[in-house]
């Protein structure tokens, strides 16, 4: 199932990282390639290390060894290729909708009527059109995570990095937001790399999925589905094909759940 | 509150005691306790003099010079403790000995050190306010939410830009917090001050009226006093609604 891609399209690749938290080895020697303009899902059981892959590309932590390469340059901290969208929103509470979106270009010295113009189109484009004056406190979860999606989209980073961003909002707001990734994906020419521990999140939304595995923390296996994406949102979740590899990741995981 | 389904008014519980003051001062138990009416009377005659008023100014000056020099200090320096943890080790001790000491005890430490001018009383009236101010700003910075920093970070903040638009507005409600403890600690420590370091504004009258007996003027600067704490005391309270919404929700 591994299909290789020319090298100048892959628009973040991590090289050799290990890191450690005192004797825990949480990555070990950890090697994997993010296609450019795609959606990669790191999936695995609690414990296997994704969310501190993800945090070692954003430059949130050191990684120990290796490399993380954006666009062939290295990387040591965060940078303004990338964005980073967070499990619990991350959002600033005393501050409304709009000053949230545009919180990232606002510290980058925007002028404020620029930055506002910018967070809301933004605003708009994840479906909160209407809310710019409202605070957070004000938003359901789902909305929530649509300002901290509208943030990081706005800073207009070529990579974002999401980290478990669906797991806090409930299942019917849930399956809207997978569907709108995908539109997301398909319009934004973006790189998008996955957190997740939802095995059927993980096939429905990414172009490729990297299955890591805890004790040692690895890549086990990458799986790219091929056929059901063009078939429509409706149809992904009865496709053959989308079975199988739902089943297949399952059985693979299985042994690692306590 | 509702008393027998009526709604009482906010304060009636001071009515209340108003009352059995000027019960008590009109049986006549004790010289000490004059009737709230006559204290009152005395207050309203005595709001106009110039003595009065010269001596509100002194003590409102020396009182906001000292709780301005405990904020400026005081959120800096425990917003740091907060975020550093060698800061923190380095200063904790100091300000845990501080906020339990008896700063009544150093006040003549301070008076060998800075003199017995106005600058000493200031002085007094900082120390007292300002190490409540330190430990609240340094407890809101430490329980701010792990991913606000990160997201700080993410997004590219400088640590200036971190400080002044994450750290202080995320700790704000317990900073307010700390600032309505000091300011009321303030009130007792500018009065110290001018009772035992330079005998001038409201301590001078203090010391005036309870050395002449003057019972009645003694309890109408003490209800000055008492009121205008207490307006500051709520005003500050109402800045801490006012940022409640999401003091909860960080």
């Amino acid at each position: 199932m591994r299909h290789a891609v020319p090298a100048d399209d892959i628009a973040v690749s991590v090289r050799n990282v290990s890191k450690t938290y005192g004797d825990v080895q949480a990555l070990k020697d950890l090697t994997l390639d993010f296609p450019r303009g795609q959606l990669t899902s790191l999936l695995g059981p609690s414990g296997c290390g994704k969310t501190t892959l993800l945090k070692i590309i954003a430059g949130l932590l050191p990684a120990n060894s290796g490399q993380i390469l954006v666009n062939g340059q290295t990387v040591a901290g965060p940078g303004p290729d990338r964005a980073f969208v967070f499990q619990d929103f991350a959002l600033l509470p005393w501050a409304t909708v709009i000053r949230n979106v545009a919180f990232g270009l606002e510290l980058r010295g925007l002028a404020r009527s620029e930055r506002e113009a910018i967070a809301e189109k933004y605003i708009r484009e994840v479906g909160l059109a209407g809310f710019e004056q409202k605070y957070p406190h004000q938003l359901s979860g789902g909305m929530r995570q649509r300002v901290g999606l509208a943030r990081a989209l706005s800073v207009n980073a070529q990579v974002l990095l999401l980290d478990e961003p669906f797991s806090a909002v409930d299942e019917q707001t849930r399956r809207k937001f997978q569907e709108d990734l995908l539109e997301l994906v398909k319009h934004e020419k973006k790189t998008f790399i996955f957190v997740t521990h939802s095995i059927e999140e993980a096939v429905y939304v990414s172009d490729q999925i990297a299955i890591l595995l805890p004790r040692p923390s690895r890549v086990h296996e990458i799986i790219r589905p091929s056929n059901f994406r063009d078939k429509g949102v409706d149809n992904i979740r009865r496709d053959p094909e989308y079975l199988d590899i739902v089943d297949g990741i399952w059985a693979s995981l299985r042994s690692y759940v306590e | 509150m509702t008393l027998f389904g009526y709604k009482l008014p906010a304060l009636s519980s001071l009515i209340l005691w108003a009352l059995l003051w000027e019960f008590v001062g009109q049986a006549e138990l004790t010289f000490f306790v004059p009737p709230f009416s006559e204290v009152l009377l005395t207050l309203f005659g005595m709001l106009p003099t110039p003595s009065f008023l010269n001596a509100l100014a002194t003590t409102a000056w020396a009182f906001s010079m000292g709780v301005f020099f405990a904020l400026v200090i005081g959120i800096p320096v425990g917003i740091l403790m907060g975020k550093s943890r060698i800061v923190d080790e380095l200063l904790l001790p100091w300000v845990n000995i501080f906020i339990s000491a008896p700063l009544t005890a150093l006040v003549p430490v301070l008076m060998v050190l800075f003199g017995f001018g106005t600058r000493t009383v200031i002085i007094t009236t900082s120390l007292f306010a300002i190490w409540i101010i330190i430990l609240n700003a340094r407890t809101g910075v430490k329980q701010i939410n792990r991913s606000l920093v990160e997201m700080a970070h993410c997004f590219g903040a400088s640590p200036l830009d971190a400080f002044f638009k994450v750290y202080f507005w995320a700790a704000l409600p317990e900073i307010l917090g700390g600032v309505r403890i000091g300011v009321i600690r303030a009130v007792k420590g500018v009065i110290i001050g001018q009772l035992l370091i330079s005998i001038v504004g409201f301590g001078a009258l203090f010391e005036l009226y309870s050395s002449k007996f003057l019972m009645a003027e003694f309890w109408a600067v003490l209800v000055v006093l008492f009121g205008l704490a207490f307006t500051l005391s709520e005003f500050l309270a109402y800045l801490e609604r006012k940022v409640a919404y999401y003091a909860t929700t960080r």
